[in-house]
């Protein structure tokens, strides 16, 4: 992609009128202007460039290149006082231009709470950078020394003498900086160290403050474009059509002739998609016409069967995650065992908005507008799939609904880009409800056995934990290979799944432990029952069943659960969210289950779960009602200690964790993804529910602890892990009764209240 | 997963309502945020896709298409209503608000102020029917109860989770007169 070609483009996107290119925020309320976005230029530099990163106006106003797109939680607003905290300019004075193949740096897109953790580190030290050049070329012009002078708002001063200044616009507007960094690593690794050095963070006025997120005004006003909104010149609207039946392949389509606007049946292989003038015409057309499949031979174990089926299978994968100790030998010593097993369900990501993109594929290139998380990647996917070199596919960003990972939203391009290979002409495409929660990669199910051993005196001796899931990547997170897409599958492409074991993150500092984790096989291919990343990716269940089964070894021993953890952790930052959560809480210490209690009617407790995810310490602590004779479960609030090292934004910090403790508390008590033989059987909000308001806590507090001494780690994921544990624990701690299987649906309490005082299974 | 070969509509399972194929187009008049419209479309076109499509309208958006999540509403006469389901032809001469009808980037409408105040959201995919749904409960309840507010949002589906600070906005909007 060429300079010319890429401004020829965005001078045509402008003149349109219609399209947002990146994501512009200066002025959030007064003058959102979402051409601003194109006004400095794009760089046609490397990323050992600051000009790849960062371009100054004429007016003073900066632009930041980045490839770590927004997923809605507020990243782009604190990439901005990042830039901002480093160059002395006003916030708003940041615009952010986000995944452009032709204008970010490939940083290998969002993924693993890692956008502000890894992905700011580059953008800072471009800032950073920039700074010093600024304050050089303004001694130039003011002969003052830099030391003497200071930076208020995007001017240069003397210190002594403030009338002496010089504005950033005039110093550089709209030239280059035409300076170096040293890189490291490349795309997800990459990074960059420079001359300069970053501020240090006892320097910080704008990052650590709770800056408004620039996007939200827009959105409130239905000023913001979303992937949905992007329409281009002479574009047309298609429509896919999925095997009814998994592994059916395509034997003809009839009906097409007559039907209002339709343009044409576009099949290669197995892929059916429609065609037609306009958007209610195409879905229409999928409705209306008749598609003959084959039978199919593929097979899935029932729905009810499928954890022991996973138990029976052979793994193909076996991986030590971590040893202390012979494990084995201190079973031996132990005076008993305890053991219990756990299970996770296929789960969706569900999508508020389902999948969608826009591809112009001509004179031998393509444009392809998305809500990938992973721009560069898709690139490189979509060219593949298109048969042409990725330096002719130009992938632009533009923000979707939120997507929680390897989401319908890295599949859909690829249906537009086929449907317009085959008509010539701008085709978007939106998935129907059906279309995403059936068929968008699903988050793995697990199965997990551990196993423990106590002493006389009430210690673990012993500890042993196995993890059994379908692959994590069976889809992987990156679709840079058109194998993975869905599109390319059902073409006749294979998928480039790798076995990827679960992980599982704690600290507790028992004298021997194991932890393993296994892949079983499952077919990946042109299947609703796709593996990929779900949000914090197999963690969710690994701590469900590491931290439940804390709880029953503290059971076992009669101990308190916050004071059985505080025993075995010994990490300070993982003792201080404990300690933080069960502080807010208002923690009752006693032994769980709660004595005395009813074992009918309404039954309260109190849970807490902890884990640490990458740089990130959380623990979560939980009150439930458990409704005794109907097995419904509310969790009426919740408390989370936090630590994420330094915070950008405390409100966009705390809006984060409140949204991921709702998010899971549905996951932990209703999503469940349904399945028989003829396929997957949840296709909407009907039969894929999950939590609504009437049902969301009456409080959700967060405990925030700030670590300016250390990097900022990752906060997208982290508060979703300990959710179902905590909410497990305290159910426990109310009736007496152990949930092992998530979801915890009414059916499932009922019969685990069945089970009181019966041994683990 | 075996079987007869299997002959069906559009491959999907239960999406929208049996309704006839598009047919002729005709012209239809709309009022939509206070200005007058004419579109020529399928009469059995919904109105979310009119609303979109042809008026390029970005505040209704396309969900489920079931009426289960509430991402398309919009006011019609003033009661919130699922646009995703309402043929075009079934809205007569009765005023349709949108989301950019209630207030502007500049000059917010106290509903749309008190979301942007909270920070009341994580995407924003979903904040078209809470925004819409609020203006049209305030104006016939202004000052609900937590409880009535809860229910009054059992129709509605944020997939990110942000409703503690949904339904702190809509608090704050009661309290601020925002109907």
């Amino acid at each position: 992609m060429t300079q010319s070609q890429s401004l020829s483009r965005r001078q045509f996107l402008k003149a349109s009128g219609a399209i947002m290119v990146g994501f512009a925020m200066p002025a959030a309320v007064a003058g959102w202007d979402p051409n601003a976005a194109g006004a400095a230029a794009a760089p046609a530099a490397g990323p050992n460039e600051v000009d790849s990163w960062l371009a100054i106006a004429q007016d003073g106003s900066v632009t930041v290149f980045t490839d770590k797109v927004e997923l809605g939680m507020g990243v782009s607003t604190a990439f901005a006082q990042i830039v901002a905290e480093e160059l002395d300019v006003p916030v708003r004075a940041v615009l952010m231009v986000l995944g452009d193949t032709a204008r970010t740096p490939d940083q290998g897109g969002v993924g693993g709470s890692t956008s502000i953790a890894v992905g700011s580190r580059p953008i800072r030290q471009a800032a950073a950078e920039g700074r010093r050049v600024l304050l050089e070329l303004a001694s130039a012009r003011l002969g003052v020394a830099p030391d003497r002078l200071v930076v208020r708002n995007g001017v240069v001063q003397d210190a002594d003498a403030p009338s002496k200044s010089v504005s950033y616009g005039d110093l550089i507007g709209g030239r280059r900086f035409d300076v170096t960094l040293q890189t490291s690593g490349s795309s997800f690794s990459l990074g960059a160290t420079g001359t300069a050095q970053p501020k240090s963070p006892s320097e910080y006025t704008i990052v650590g403050t709770a800056v408004p997120r620039f996007d939200i005004p827009p959105k409130a006003t239905a000023q913001f474009t979303y992937i949905v909104d992007v329409r281009v010149p002479g574009m047309v609207h298609g429509r896919v059509i999925r095997p009814p039946v998994p592994g059916a392949t395509l034997v003809r389509v009839d009906g097409a002739q007559g039907l209002p606007g339709l343009i044409k049946v576009v099949t290669k292989g197995n892929f059916v998609g429609v065609v037609a003038e306009n958007e209610w015409q195409a879905i229409q057309a999928a409705r209306s016409v008749k598609v003959t499949w084959s039978t199919s031979t593929a097979t899935w174990p029932a729905m009810d069967d499928l954890y022991t089926a996973m138990w029976a299978m052979s793994p193909t994968t076996r991986r030590m995650m971590g040893q202390v100790g012979d494990v084995d030998a201190a079973f031996k010593s132990a005076s008993r065992t305890v053991e219990a097993r756990y299970q996770w369900p296929f789960q969706a990501h569900a999508m508020m908005g389902p999948g969608c993109a826009v591809v112009d594929v001509r004179d031998g290139g393509a444009t392809v507008w998305s809500s990938t998380q992973h721009p560069h990647q898709l690139q490189r996917g979509i060219a593949e799939l298109l048969g042409m070199p990725a330096s002719a596919v130009h992938v632009i960003w533009v923000e979707g609904a939120g997507s929680y990972g390897r989401s319908g939203a890295e599949d859909v391009p690829g249906d537009a880009a086929l449907l317009s290979q085959a008509v010539g002409r701008p085709v978007r495409v939106q998935w129907m409800r059906a279309d995403d929660t059936a068929w968008d990669p699903k988050g793995p199910p697990v199965v997990m056995v551990v196993r423990a051993g106590l002493d006389d005196h009430g210690a673990v001796v012993a500890w042993d934990y196995t993890a059994r899931a379908f692959s994590g990547s069976g889809i992987p997170a990156s679709p840079a290979t058109a194998g993975d897409m869905l599109a390319g599958q059902l073409a006749g492409l294979s998928a480039n799944g790798v076995d990827v074991p679960t992980t599982f993150q704690e600290n507790y500092a028992f004298p021997a432990k194991r932890k393993i984790g296994e892949i079983v096989p499952w077919a990946q291919n042109t299947s609703p029952l796709r593996t990929a990343n779900l949000r914090a990716p197999s963690q969710p269940a690994t701590t469900f069943g590491g931290e439940s089964f804390v709880d029953e070894m503290a059971a076992a021993v009669g101990v308190d659960p916050v004071e059985f953890r505080l025993r075995y952790l010994k990490d300070p930052r993982d003792l201080a969210v404990v300690r933080g959560a069960a502080q807010q809480a208002g923690w009752d210490t006693r032994p769980s289950p709660k004595s005395g209690g009813s074992r009918s009617g309404l039954a309260v407790g109190r849970g807490i779960a902890y884990a640490p995810r990458g740089g990130t310490r959380v623990a979560t602590v939980v009150e439930v009602e458990v409704n005794q004779t109907t097995g419904e479960v509310r969790v009426p609030r919740v408390v989370v200690a936090h630590d994420c090292g330094l915070i950008i934004n405390p409100d966009g910090l705390r809006g984060t964790i409140e949204a991921n403790v709702i998010q899971s508390i549905s996951r932990s008590l209703m999503e469940e993804v349904r399945f028989g033989p003829s396929g997957v059987t949840s296709v909407d909000w009907v039969t894929y529910p999950i939590l609504r308001a009437p049902d969301v806590p009456d409080s959700v507090e967060t405990v925030l602890i700030n670590h300016p001494e250390l990097p900022p780690a990752g906060a997208g994921e982290p508060a979703t892990v300990t959710t179902a544990p905590a909410i497990a624990n305290a159910i426990f701690d109310a009736t007496g009764a152990r949930l092992r299987t998530v979801p915890f649906t009414p059916v499932r309490v009922k019969a685990a209240l069945q089970l009181r005082g019966q041994p683990a299974s | 997963m075996s079987g007869d070969p299997v002959s069906r509509g559009s491959g999907q399972l239960g999406i929208l309502a049996a309704a006839p194929a598009s047919g002729p187009m005709n012209s239809f008049k709309l009022t939509v945020n206070g200005t007058a419209h004419s579109v020529t479309v399928a009469p059995d076109t919904l109105l979310l896709y009119v609303l979109r499509d042809e008026l390029q309208l970005h505040g209704p958006r396309f969900g489920c298409g079931l009426g289960q999540c509430g991402a398309c509403t919009v006011l019609l006469a003033g009661a919130a209503l699922r646009s995703c389901s309402l043929p075009v032809s079934a809205v007569g001469d009765q005023p349709i608000t949108t989301l950019e009808g209630l207030g502007t980037l500049e000059h917010p409408h106290p509903v749309q102020q008190a979301f942007i105040a909270e920070q009341a959201m994580q995407c924003g995919y979903c904040i078209n029917g809470w925004i819409m749904t609020t203006t049209a409960l305030l104006a016939t309840n202004p000052h609900p109860s937590d409880g009535e507010i809860r229910s009054a949002f059992s129709g509605l589906i944020c997939r990110c989770g942000a409703h503690m600070r949904l339904l702190r906005a809509v608090k704050r909007a009661a309290g601020t007169g925002g109907a």
